[in-house]
């Protein structure tokens, strides 16, 4: 499964209680009602434990986490240990 | 204080059974248990329960007129009686009690219905006029007093709590999909809806009349609405001692009672205000209760104690502990009837048993001073967004929810988002309900747990437009603050607030709220002064502290108000009420009940038994899903068809013309 499937997958389960059939790559997740203020904080800690990266504080930014596609892009850079997007 | 049902009838047909009137008022008897009375003919049937507060002896209802043709049944009280009364009297009307009750009937006798625009309380009444057979229904300006009613096979079924109206055989009980719709989106029905389809609540501010086979609904009272050149334009200083004077006054006659008269204390502005006047004005020897939480974040136990020993009051303290909130979370929701998603009015439902412990019948509460003065984040959080909407771009402007939110804001990390959260809908600032869609929008995520069928019996209905489509013409000349205000007031207080947090969880325990912040006075008073006086910056209820900063602790007036919450999650699903929780949540439950999808319930269920810190989002759903669940079971699928009359009646009229006539006093 692909680092996007997993985040995926967990938001689907955990946020979205199943009902994922209108969340793709570039759906907005905090303006398309599917992140709560706190559900974001869920997701930090779940892509931290789960892909093994430490997120700062000043990566936390839409441009980083507002898609799927963003997020799990923003996954793959850490994990390269290439620079993320600021 | 009392509890009222009745039946009339809007054409010929079956006689009114004097059992079924009995039924009726056995279903409420928590709300009446010193005394009853029945009054019963060939129209109209009417029954009274008593929780005597007033002309102890001999203030036990129906009570008549002079000449017996005017008969009122009664819950609530009008404070300004005493002065009402003198007038009467001087027009020539005769009293056979002390009470407040007769006071109402003269005065509907003498100007009719707008006899209610007199009136400074708290009440809803029943006057059978059996001269020209009209039935009179009214309820307070705000909504303090239930009364709810249906119209079932040509009669008009009426009572103070729905349970008394399906306690009327045939009468159809189930739950309505607009109903759940809109407290799923507004945390509670809209006004004039209850929970249950075809059952109505009779709206705040309204009366209803029942006259030659017809039922006309109106208007006598509207939260009041001034242009900025209505406002008050005076010294602040002398707004200030205006309504002090007047809150001093509301509190006065709020002590009338033939009963002592307690008060609940939460440490906070508005009830330590109301205690200290009482202390200080009225009596010294003021008994008080308060809400103790084991949860730091909910508690307020240090202001609580502060003002206990400031004042010398003699305090009560019940803690509501996880255990509590469980054990008695679906009791309360018999009380309050409609589900709920917060854990909020079991505290209170608690509180109000330790009242009736301690041997008193009556309290003031310091409730309505948020939504008359200014008190929630929620107005000031639409002052912010509104500021920020006029320049989208800036973000700077947003840094003011750092002073707003400060707790929630600690995680720099989800600060930006945050942010991006209340920026959401920036450009609807021009919607009228602009204030609360961010709210709404989010409780609405909730309904993604609804079940096909549901959302099918909702269709495409938006939950918002009849609300908007209600609104006055002149809200629409209210700043952004005024608007957030008048919604709330319409909305949160009068359905909510004033029932599930108010009346409901008192009377369970046979105990009468009264709330002089909403004497009617004092709201209009508010209503007129500007809001930049109340809350000023982002300071907020700014002049009700410069009001009661002489009678209280400086800390007391300081201190950031601390929004009354109780914990979900842990109470709900954890200890001894875990099981009965359970119960209610598995997939055969779910599905009996066809309100939610059982897979995503049980998800809801699994994901908050694994997680230590559930967000606030999933904690309302689990009270909403549970407390629906519940309320199906309680009025629906299990509500006790088998019903215990009450003991005899006190007093019984019976003026049927086919039975012989029954009338006098009995022993119970």
């Amino acid at each position: 499964m692909s680092i996007q499937d997993d985040i995926r997958n967990y938001i689907v389960e955990n946020i979205l209680f199943g009902d994922g059939q209108n969340l793709g790559p570039d759906t907005l997740l905090q303006e398309g009602g599917v992140l709560d203020s706190t559900g974001m904080l869920d997701i930090l800690t779940f892509v931290e434990e789960k892909f093994g990266i430490k997120i700062a504080d000043d990566e936390v930014i839409p441009e980083n986490f507002d898609t799927l596609r963003k997020m799990s892009g923003f996954v793959e850079r850490k994990m390269s240990g290439r620079t993320a997007a600021r | 204080m009392c509890g009222i049902v009745g039946i009339c009838k809007l054409q010929a047909g079956r006689d009114i059974d004097l059992n079924t009137i009995a039924r009726m008022m056995a279903m409420i008897r928590h709300r009446g248990p010193d005394e009853t009375g029945i009054y019963l003919d060939d129209q109209v049937g009417l029954g009274h329960l008593r929780l005597s507060i007033i002309d102890l002896e001999r203030g036990c209802q129906p009570i008549h007129n002079e000449d017996q043709t005017l008969w009122i049944i009664y819950n609530g009280e009008a404070f300004n009686y005493v002065e009402l009364r003198q007038q009467l009297v001087e027009q020539g009307h005769q009293f056979y009690t002390t009470s407040d009750t007769e006071v109402i009937l003269h005065l509907y006798e003498q100007e009719g219905p707008r006899c209610v625009e007199r009136l400074n309380g708290q009440f809803a009444f029943a006057i059978w006029n059996r001269q020209s057979r009209e039935l009179f229904l009214a309820r307070d300006r705000v909504g303090i007093r239930p009364l709810h009613y249906t119209l079932h096979e040509g009669t008009l079924i009426f009572a103070s709590e729905v349970k008394s109206i399906f306690a009327v055989p045939g009468v159809r009980r189930e739950l309505d999909p607009i109903s759940l719709d809109q407290i799923f989106t507004f945390w509670t029905v809209l006004p004039g809806r209850t929970a249950f389809r075809d059952i109505y609540e009779l709206p705040p501010g309204h009366y209803l009349k029942v006259s030659r086979g017809t039922v006309e609904i109106k208007r006598y009272w509207e939260i009041p609405i001034y242009s900025r050149e209505e406002q008050l334009d005076r010294p602040v200083d002398e707004l200030c001692d205006q309504i002090r004077d007047l809150l001093t006054d509301a509190i006065r006659i709020r002590l009338r009672a033939d009963v002592p008269v307690g008060g609940y204390l939460s440490g906070g502005l508005d009830s330590s205000g109301v205690a200290a006047l009482v202390a200080r004005r009225f009596n010294a020897d003021l008994k008080t209760f308060g809400i103790r939480f084991e949860q730091e974040s909910f508690d307020e136990g240090t202001h609580q104690e502060q003002m206990v020993s400031f004042l010398g009051t003699k305090h009560r303290e019940v803690w509501a502990t996880p255990e509590l909130i469980g054990n008695l979370f679906a009791p309360t929701l018999w009380h309050c009837e409609k589900p709920l998603l917060r854990t909020a009015p079991v505290p209170l439902y608690a509180l109000s048993g330790a009242v009736n412990e301690s041997g008193l019948k009556v309290v003031l509460t310091g409730e309505g001073a948020d939504e008359v003065f200014g008190g929630y984040d929620i107005f000031k959080e639409a002052k912010v967004r509104r500021f920020w909407s006029r320049r989208p771009d800036v973000s700077v402007r947003a840094v003011l929810f750092d002073q707003l939110y400060s707790d929630v804001f600690r995680d720099q990390r989800a600060k930006s988002f945050l942010l991006s959260f209340f920026g959401k809908g920036l450009d609807r600032s021009g919607d009228p309900l602009f204030s609360h869609l961010v709210r709404w929008d989010n409780t609405s995520r909730i309904k993604g747990f609804f079940s096909n069928e549901l959302k099918a019996a909702i269709g495409g209905a938006d939950p918002y437009e009849p609300l908007r489509q209600s609104l006055p013409e002149r809200y629409h000349q209210l700043d952004t603050v005024g608007k957030a205000q008048y919604l709330e007031t319409m909305i949160f207080l009068s359905n909510y607030l004033l029932s599930s947090q108010g009346d409901r969880v008192a009377m369970a325990h046979s105990v009468e709220i009264r709330l002089p912040f909403l004497d009617y006075r004092l709201i209009d008073l508010a209503a007129r002064v500007p809001s930049r006086w109340k809350i000023l910056g982002l300071n907020e209820k700014h002049i009700l502290k410069k009001v009661l900063a002489p009678v209280l602790p400086r800390q007391i007036v300081a201190r950031k108000k601390q929004p009354y919450r109780a914990p979900i999650v842990n109470c709900l699903l954890s200890g001894a009420s875990r099981e009965s929780a359970m119960g209610f949540l598995t997939k055969e439950a779910v599905q009996r009940a066809a309100l939610f999808d059982p897979g995503k319930v049980n998800k809801l269920r699994a994901k908050l038994q694994a997680v230590e810190n559930p967000t606030e989002i999933d904690g309302m759903a689990l009270a909403g899903i549970l407390s629906s669940q519940i309320i199906y079971q309680q009025f629906i699928e299990g509500f006790p068809t088998c019903i215990q009359s009450a003991a005899h009646p006190n007093l019984i009229f019976d003026r049927r013309v086919q039975s012989a006539p029954l009338t006098g006093r009995y022993a119970v």
